[in-house]
């Protein structure tokens, strides 16, 4: 079996893995990093979303090896373990984004990367738009928009994401 | 999945090589079309290539009057690219309207093409404006290039390395979006460079990409949506399928033309 090595919320992992693994069984399954979620499983609904070297990418759509070399963050490595929330993470409590919250970690990321992209200042139609590819089958997109909103502004100033 | 070798080759003499070696064998790009019909068991490659760690296979250059984009560069680089925007805004807002921001950190052009899918953008932008596609092996012209549903005119040891795009004076591409998928239910691209005119639609035809010989002809005159008004296109040879018929789509072809043509 091939080997694959990566950093993982800034941990260097190693591992032998069968070449089909996608990288979101691999932190699911090999690294208990049960936060990464699987909802459509054909890159359309985002629960997936990690971020490769910075950017958001659908981990169920790319195989662990792909990421070989790679700096992957998951939702938890978006806070310190024993430190506050990420700004985007407390703007989603503090608005309540979420309904069932299976979607949730694929917002926060999603929201993450949609400040690097767009910036602090985000309307309305900017975060309907970006959030294309995140699908929240509660419907409780009203309060995610408002929370991403409010994120971004707080995300200001603040360090950005490991 | 079926079982496949995993191959990271870091040149591409390397990958053709492999390509060589192992007949069932398939290059992977951004993995957005490949990996979902590997998952479905529709795709049985032995070998894998992963061009991953090919180096000089991204970027985007301004030549002389063209745009030259290597074959691994990202949709979002594409629809991102000051370059881009600046020379030919249109090239950037083709690979804009594909999935979404994520899917576009990692769908690649070169991929894009190689994979010729019937509903695709990049084909309809390739053949709309003339584009040349570049390879380890040699130039092929767009006219030449796509052969039919999921074929291209790539030899099965050719690897795609590079776009070459004309900027056209006058380019346009207007799509008609598959609300959940974002596919071109169908898509037209038109151009004008000089006295060559290129109407090239996608999704629509039942051999993929293909070029409007009826529109571009009427359009030698004047370049404008007036001049194909109350013009069609048969239906035969048109997709038909639940979310359209081959009527629905010969249609749009004709409104997607005109709005296009109305933009440029």
């Amino acid at each position: 079996m091939p080997a694959v090595s990566l950093t993982v919320n800034g941990k260097a992992v190693t591992a032998d893995v069968d070449p089909r693994t996608l990288l979101v069984q691999f932190l699911r399954e090999h690294l208990r990093l049960t936060g990464t979620h699987v909802g459509c499983d054909t890159s359309q609904c985002g629960a997936c979303l990690v971020h490769i070297n910075g950017v958001a990418v659908k981990s169920c759509t790319t195989l662990v090896l792909q990421a070989e070399g790679a700096n992957v963050l998951t939702i938890e490595g978006l806070a310190a373990p024993d430190g506050p929330l990420h700004p985007m993470q407390e703007a989603f409590r503090e608005n309540h984004g979420l309904q069932c919250g299976f979607c949730t970690p694929g917002m926060v990321m999603s929201a993450v990367d949609m400040v690097r992209r767009k910036g602090h200042d985000l309307d309305e139609h900017t975060i309907r738009q970006e959030l294309d590819g995140n699908l929240c089958r509660c419907t409780g997109y009203h309060n995610i928009v408002k929370a991403i909103a409010a994120g971004a502004k707080a995300m200001k100033g603040s360090s950005p994401a490991a | 999945m079926y079982e496949f070798k995993y191959h990271r080759p870091t040149t591409v003499r390397q990958a053709a090589n492999l390509l060589t070696k192992f007949s069932e064998a398939k290059l992977l790009a951004g993995g957005h079309s490949l990996i979902p019909v590997m998952k479905l068991r529709l795709a049985k490659p032995s070998d894998i290539v992963d061009l991953s760690q090919v180096e000089g296979l991204s970027g985007i250059e301004l030549k002389g009057r063209s745009i030259v984009i290597g074959a691994m560069t990202k949709h979002g680089e594409v629809a991102n690219s000051q370059v881009v925007k600046d020379a030919l805004p249109v090239l950037a807002e083709v690979p804009g309207s594909i999935g979404d921001p994520a899917v576009r950190h990692r769908g690649t052009i070169g991929g894009s093409l190689a994979n010729n899918d019937p509903n695709a953008d990049y084909p309809a932008a390739v053949l709309g404006l003339g584009a040349t596609i570049i390879t380890n092996k040699r130039r092929i012209a767009a006219d030449d290039f796509f052969k039919g549903m999921f074929e291209t005119a790539l030899a099965p040891d050719e690897i795609i390395t590079k776009v070459q795009f004309p900027i056209a004076k006058k380019a346009a591409y207007e799509k008609f979006k598959h609300p959940a998928s974002g596919f071109a239910l169908v898509g037209v691209f038109v151009s004008k460079r000089g006295s060559d005119i290129r109407v090239a639609v996608t999704g629509a035809g039942s051999n993929g990409v293909f070029r409007v010989a009826s529109f571009e002809e009427a359009l030698k005159k004047r370049f404008s949506p007036k001049s194909i008004e109350g013009m069609t296109i048969p239906a035969d040879g048109m997709n038909s399928d639940i979310h359209g018929s081959a009527e629905y789509r010969a249609h749009l072809v004709a409104v997607l033309a005109r709005r296009a043509l109305a933009k440029a």
